[in-house]
């Protein structure tokens, strides 16, 4: 517990990314089995345990504790793990703090009524920073930042090997993860995941520049349209049926509909889309990005999203049919592989995404600046001759997104930045002007952005804020509305969340407009004109 | 002396010692006891900002504090009649015996042990329990009335050792050889108590210091304690900083200051830290819990030990001692002084 105690511990205060991999894959070097596998599936979120409710910790510290004295120190706290862990009465002596390990074997096999004496003894064991740590591990996430893809690159990281690998076998295998840590840190082979409904790791796409694409020869590429959803991986394996988002996520328990389709064997590769609920196909109509947002980053399903967003996936490639490893083929003959075997097996809510014809350059800039936004983000060129390695290699695979939006928007926020950035204010909120119903001009904030900037841009913004705070919270500081920043961004949809009432896609600074006055900056009708119904 | 066969005749603490706007006036001896503006006559604990204020026509402390006092403020601050008073004599001050205890909170800090007809009052001023080479420790003083300060008055502060919260820190150096170790402490007593920490650890590369540090520690040795090898930060290349550990007082860990360090890693040095919120508040990333105030534990023993039938909590969390206290049968009552400024720890 010591060890994965102080690894959590660390991670909440570590802003950086490298720092973060280097401290996870510091533990996983340093700890023995099966204690390190716990701990791998606390942070990847695979480890089921019987939890405790919030109600049961405050029932245990009511025991110990002065609830005067509690109550004040809640308060202060304010967070009901830390501030338990701050005052139990902690008791040392004879018995150690539990080992990780020893915290899930009794967990696991406990019922639920059990867990608050187990639960007693071992924070009379532990001090305050192992208290926390159970806690949060027995209340149920960890919240220290960190996520399942992070985790496997720092294994990769730690033992040498590459990122994709850890994910081709991470699905074949399970908690403690024995036998993954034996080939990654011990004398064993990679363990033999074919057979397993397991993720394949995905081919990736480069950007392509518009100075590049001149020197394309385009005729060994094909076009695709790139469609704006999430990249997903069907798996339907002996038996087996798997949804994978593009980090090698199950999703599968979200999307019902696709997983009852996957009647045959194959793993697929694809886009992730939703059609209108009155439309039919295959082929489908897609319906705007925002819709497909209802349905991500849920576990499970609703009736009414099944009947109002339905899913579909369009596609792409195939990798295997049957058990036939079709990766090495050049692109080209994939491409036959696919067309043939949909016509064969005609599956259920899956359409294929067509090829895009063209001859010039020119064909393909008017497709790109033609497509219909909020469904299509830009094109996707595909070398026919090139086989689907995973990863990202640059040459192979090209997107070509559609020119972005911009808008002239007033710096309003300013927040400091972490690691390298954490003393300067890199982190902008910038807003657009509306009239109030008073009739007098107000900005409101429309996003949010922290690149797009050179080193030295950030020095000068920096400066003009420091100079320019009208009010300060904490990290945060509020500046007079005086600087106009260009932003651009992808789309913008409609948002409930925001205050304005619309929420940009990816935004990015592209200009620092230190001429133009505040006053001038875009209005936020002309932002919700954007908007793709 | 006898002191409970006077007690009869004894006057209430309450009775000469009172609270005004300008802090703690002792009405027999005329003097005010950390006063927050410049009066006439001041009996100061200890030289922290937020204690020894400047303008005063008489100071009567230690000769520590009275050296600190005249480091850190300016010249025509401290142009009044200053009355040097080692711990453990006694000095009367209009009809009050008054003498100096250590605290053991930084160097030169002091209880103020105030006698008057019988009854005796000690103020605490700021103070902690855990042993500190760089300061003399502290000294229980049975009184009449405890005026105790309470920074730290919540059960969910219990200091850890200092000695783990320093091996954190040698280990982050060791993880992370490439960056800089910013540690933001206190430039009075916290700078100094880290770095005698460090040599107690075995680390003994010279460590680099803020300008605004290198007064208290030049004073520090002085006095005679060894806080081993500092070099000023001033100046000194980028790389120059990687693998080090650099001291800087907190407020400049996130301000253009830190820009020559490569990539530091920012520990803040303070008992604040053991709330992670705070710490994460503040954008550090390795929070070292070492305070030189007393914790929850430290302040509820000394309370025990001074006996004190009456306790008057100051500034800090004093709703939770003064609790604790009642629950114990004391008689307690928090004393709501103004103007100590709690970040400066």
């Amino acid at each position: 517990m010591r060890a994965f105690a102080d690894l959590l511990d660390s991670l909440v205060f570590t802003p950086s990314r490298n720092a973060k991999l280097r401290l996870i894959g510091e533990y996983m070097g340093a700890t023995p089995d099966p204690e390190r596998g716990w701990a791998l599936a606390a942070l990847t979120g695979g480890l089921e345990l019987q939890t405790a409710k919030p109600a049961a910790i405050r029932g245990l510290i009511q025991e110990r504790t002065d609830p005067v004295l509690f109550g004040l120190s809640y308060d202060y706290v304010g967070d009901l793990a830390e501030t338990v862990a701050l005052t139990w009465p902690g008791k040392g002596g004879a018995n150690g703090p539990p080992a990780l390990s020893e915290v899930v074997d009794r967990l696991r096999g406990a019922l639920r009524g059990q867990v608050p004496d187990l639960l007693a003894g071992w924070l009379d064991a532990c001090d305050p920073t192992e208290r926390w740590a159970l806690l949060k591990l027995i209340t149920g996430g960890l919240r220290v930042g960190v996520s399942a893809r992070m985790a496997k690159m720092a294994l990769a990281e730690r033992f040498a090997v590459t990122l994709e690998e850890v994910e081709e076998v991470w699905h074949g295998v399970r908690p403690p993860y024995t036998e993954l840590f034996g080939w990654l840190d011990g004398p064993h082979d990679k363990p033999d995941v074919d057979a397993a409904p397991g993720f394949r790791p995905l081919m990736l796409s480069t950007p392509l520049e518009d100075a590049d694409a001149e020197k394309l020869d385009l005729s060994a590429y094909r076009a695709e349209w790139k469609w704006d959803g999430i990249r997903v991986q069907l798996v339907a394996r002996g038996g087996e049926r798997r949804l994978y988002s593009r980090s090698g996520d199950d999703i599968g328990g979200a999307f019902p509909e696709i997983l009852d389709a996957m009647t045959f064997d194959a793993i697929l590769d694809g886009e992730l889309l939703v059609h209108p609920a009155d439309g039919s196909g295959p082929p489908y109509e897609v319906a705007p990005f925002n819709d497909l947002q209802q349905r991500l980053n849920r576990k499970t399903v609703t009736p009414k999203q099944l009947r109002e967003q339905p899913a579909f996936v369009r596609l792409y490639d195939i990798l295997f049919e049957g058990t036939e490893d079709l990766r090495p083929l050049p692109f080209d003959a994939r491409r036959r592989r696919l067309e043939a075997w949909y016509a064969r097996a005609l599956p259920a809510k899956l359409d294929l995404s067509p090829l895009v014809a063209f001859e010039t350059a020119a064909d393909l800039h008017a497709l790109r600046s033609g497509s219909r936004e909020g469904v299509i983000e830009g094109l996707m060129l595909k070398r026919g001759d090139s086989a689907y390695v995973s990863g990202r290699p640059k040459g192979p695979w090209f997107k070509w997104k559609r020119d972005p939006h911009t808008a002239d928007t007033v710096l309003m926020y300013a927040q400091r930045g972490h690691g390298k950035r954490s003393s300067f204010y890199s982190d902008y909120t910038f807003g657009a002007w509306r009239r109030t119903d008073a009739g007098s001009e107000e900005l409101v904030p429309v996003g949010k952005a922290y690149f797009g900037f050179t080193d030295e841009e950030l020095r000068q913004l920096d400066r003009w804020i420091r100079s320019n705070t009208v009010n300060r919270f904490g990290p945060v500081r509020e500046v007079k509305p005086g600087l106009v920043l260009e932003v651009a961004f992808d789309s913008i949809a409609r948002s409930t969340r925001h205050k304005s009432g619309v929420a940009m896609r990816f935004p990015r600074v592209a200009h620092i407009r230190w001429d133009k006055p505040a006053i001038e900056a875009d209005r936020l009708e002309t932002l919700e004109a954007l908007i793709a119904e | 002396m006898n002191r409970s066969s006077q007690m009869a005749a004894a006057p209430r603490p309450e009775d000469w010692i009172r609270v005004t706007p300008l802090g703690l006036w002792c009405e027999p001896g005329g003097f005010h006891v950390d006063p927050l503006r410049a009066v006439q006559r001041a009996v100061v604990t200890h030289g922290h900002s937020d204690h020894a204020r400047g303008g005063h026509a008489d100071v009567l402390a230690t000769p520590e504090t009275l050296a600190i006092m005249a480091l850190r403020l300016r010249e025509d601050e401290t142009s009044g009649r200053r009355q040097p008073l080692p711990y453990g004599e006694t000095v009367r001050v209009g009809e009050v015996d008054v003498r100096l205890v250590p605290a053991g909170h930084v160097l030169g800090s002091a209880q103020v042990v105030m006698d008057y007809r019988g009854s005796r009052v000690v103020v605490s001023g700021d103070y902690k329990r855990t042993p500190d080479p760089t300061c003399a420790p502290f000294e229980p003083v049975p009184c009449d009335a405890f005026v105790t300060e309470a920074t730290f008055g919540l059960p969910v502060f219990r200091h850890p050792p200092p000695a783990g919260e320093i091996a954190r820190l040698l280990a982050s150096v060791r993880r992370f050889p490439e960056r800089s170790h910013l540690v933001g402490v206190y430039s009075l007593g916290k700078a100094q108590r880290v770095l005698s920490l460090l040599r107690a650890a075995g680390y003994h590369d010279p460590v680099f210091i803020h300008g605004a540090l290198a007064g208290c520690c030049d004073l520090y040795r002085a006095h005679g304690i060894d806080l081993g090898e500092t070099e000023p930060a001033a100046g000194r290349k980028r790389d120059d900083f990687r693998g080090r550990i650099v001291m800087a007082p907190p407020s400049a860990t996130a301000d253009v200051w830190s820009r020559r360090m490569p990539d530091p890693v920012v520990a803040h040095a303070s008992g604040w830290m053991r709330v992670r919120q705070r710490a994460r508040q503040r954008q550090v990333e390795l929070p070292l819990v070492v305070s030189d105030h007393a914790d929850w534990d430290e302040l509820l023993l000394t309370v025990q030990e001074v006996g004190a039938p009456k306790v008057w909590v100051t500034h800090g969390a004093e709703e939770a001692m003064v609790y604790w206290c009642r629950q114990q049968g004391y008689d307690a009552r928090a004393l709501s002084l103004v103007g100590r400024d709690e970040e400066e720890e």
